[in-house]
């Protein structure tokens, strides 16, 4: 499984995680885990998905996902999850 | 699986704390370009470089953006030119047509610098390289990505003290020709064969035919973590350290893997070296005043950094399979706004950095000084910084400008990461009557092992 980290940083406003299933479900990319938290007043919510059976290539979704952050007024970036556990697991 | 605060962590390193990948670099041999003919062999170099780094930039921007970590610079180090061109090189002016060549084929595959137009003189020099060292003032002024340097001395061999006062007086013409030219030259002792990190990175002899480095920083992150334990024991100190380099590492680790993968290129090593860059936040300077320094160069600066040295090595070796290169903490000058802070107030001395190279991973790096200083007493201080790396089994080196027209009080500005330097004063007394002297220091006793 090729998994990835979306996050989003800015002010919670009314449908973001529906804004960004919607995309994500448009590419056949399956959500694993969702969570979120206030950091500093900031609203920062954390997904990791599936996108082995993505219907476009990682690029593209990456700007995507930038172009969308763009439109809600927040920062959504997706990452390769190997960043994540490569720095904090043994 | 990953949790929330983890990946927060994370990202809070790459945007608040400045950590990036600063450099991947594509070692590349050019032992079996060697021939005879000058157009031959730069036909053949050039072949050479573009087409084993010809996805390099490209690798490396789409595992930037995969992984979300900046990756500053993509460089290539060959075989110091010195041991393949001897052959059909019998001019200074074959030399430059060389430096020009590896100039259009840096540029020609996108990388930021290319390193080894170099000589490997720690005993002796054979004629190719002294002719290779005479023609380094006008081979960094006549291009704009090639990188030299010059091994001096060894534990194992000692100091070519000939070698050495050539140097001296090479930096002065070097400066003469270019405003930049120094900051691309660096002379060492003990270099070692995998430093991803300019200047001095060259692909040593016993390196295979084509290997990635990759170097890492994060001086910011270290900082940042050491905020966190104000008032701390050693122990919480040293711990914090090796940790946050732990972390830093693997994330270089990962991106060498990644190129390596990508690129069909085995992996050699990781660097990973906190190396500053002049932006707030992100300075060596910093880490050693948030240990407890009111300056760095303060009583107290040589046992921090010592301290710092080997914590950021411990993480850093548990983090990957392959720690080479230098690894350790930088201290350039113009590049470390802490640094340029306590030199331009006077607080932070060359005969302090001197002895703080004793325990960092190189030394005397981007310290202007007055132009008008003798080429001997720059081959004194050369000589002093080799002496260190000799006896103390270190790579150490020396990258000083000597900037044309200025003096102590005035100020050179290099640019981008180079930044800017106050040019510092230095000792005024003579050492032409030692510089004077012909032939080679000998290797201390401690180097014969056998």
């Amino acid at each position: 499984m090729n998994k990835a980290v979306i996050t989003v940083v800015g002010k919670d406003t009314v449908g973001i995680i529906a804004k960004v299933c919607t995309y994500l479900a448009g590419k056949n990319i399956n959500i694993l885990d969702i969570s979120q938290t206030i950091v500093g007043g900031y609203f920062n919510m954390m997904m990791i998905v599936d996108i082995t059976n993505a219907e476009s290539i990682f690029g593209d979704v990456a700007s995507d996902m930038k172009a969308l952050g763009e439109e809600i007024g927040v920062i959504i970036r997706i990452q390769k999850e190997e960043i994540f556990t490569k720095m904090h697991r043994l | 699986m990953i949790n929330i605060s983890e990946v927060i962590e994370t990202n809070k390193m790459v945007t608040n704390e400045n950590l990036d990948v600063r450099t991947i670099t594509i070692g590349i041999s050019l032992l079996d370009c060697a021939c005879d003919d000058l157009d031959r062999f730069c036909d053949k170099i050039y072949e050479r470089i573009t087409t084993t780094a010809k996805d390099l930039v490209k690798v490396g921007k789409d595992i930037e953006n995969e992984y979300g970590v900046p990756i500053v610079n993509k460089r290539i180090s060959i075989t110091p030119i010195s041991l393949v061109a001897g052959g059909c090189c019998k001019s200074i002016d074959d030399y430059v047509t060389v430096a020009k060549t590896l100039d259009r084929a840096a540029g020609t595959v996108g990388v930021n610098f290319l390193g080894g137009f170099s000589a490997l003189c720690s005993k002796g020099m054979t004629k190719a390289e002294e002719l290779l060292i005479r023609s380094i003032p006008r081979a960094l002024a006549e291009t704009d990505l090639v990188c030299s340097s010059v091994n001096v001395g060894s534990t194992k061999t000692g100091l070519d003290m000939d070698a050495i006062r050539l140097m001296g007086q090479i930096i002065k013409e070097t400066a003469e020709l270019s405003d930049m030219g120094c900051a691309k030259l660096v002379v060492f002792c003990n270099a070692p064969d995998d430093n991803p990190f300019m200047a001095g990175a060259f692909h040593g002899v016993t390196e295979g035919d084509a290997i990635i480095n990759v170097g890492v920083s994060g001086p910011g992150v270290v900082k940042a973590a050491l905020e966190e334990c104000r008032g701390a024991s050693f122990e919480v100190l040293c711990e914090t350290i090796k940790k946050t380099a732990f972390k830093i590492t693997r994330v270089g680790q990962l991106v060498a893997q990644e190129a390596s993968k990508r690129l069909g290129i085995p992996f050699g090593i990781i660097d990973l070296s906190l190396a500053p860059t002049p932006a707030v936040g992100d300075s060596v300077a910093e880490i050693l005043e948030e240990i407890g320094l009111e300056k760095v160069g303060a009583p107290g600066t040589t046992a921090a950094l010592a301290m710092l040295n080997d914590q950021v090595k411990k993480g850093g070796v548990m983090a990957s399979s392959y720690v080479g290169g230098l690894s350790g903490a930088f201290i350039p000058v113009s590049e470390d706004h802490g640094m340029i802070e306590a030199a331009a107030s006077g607080d932070l001395c060359i005969e302090k950095l001197e002895a703080m190279t004793c325990v960092c991973s190189v030394g005397l790096d981007m310290i202007a000084i007055p132009g008008k200083t003798p080429a001997s007493s720059i081959s004194g201080m050369i000589a002093d910084e080799a002496a260190i790396g000799m006896v103390n089994q270190k790579t150490t080196a020396v990258r000083v400008i000597p900037v044309k027209g200025k003096d102590v009080g005035d100020t050179v500005e290099f640019g981008g990461l180079l930044g800017f330097a106050p040019i510092m004063p230095i000792n005024k007394n003579s050492c032409e009557a030692f510089i004077s002297r012909k032939g080679r220091i000998p290797a201390p006793i401690h180097s014969f092992k056998n």
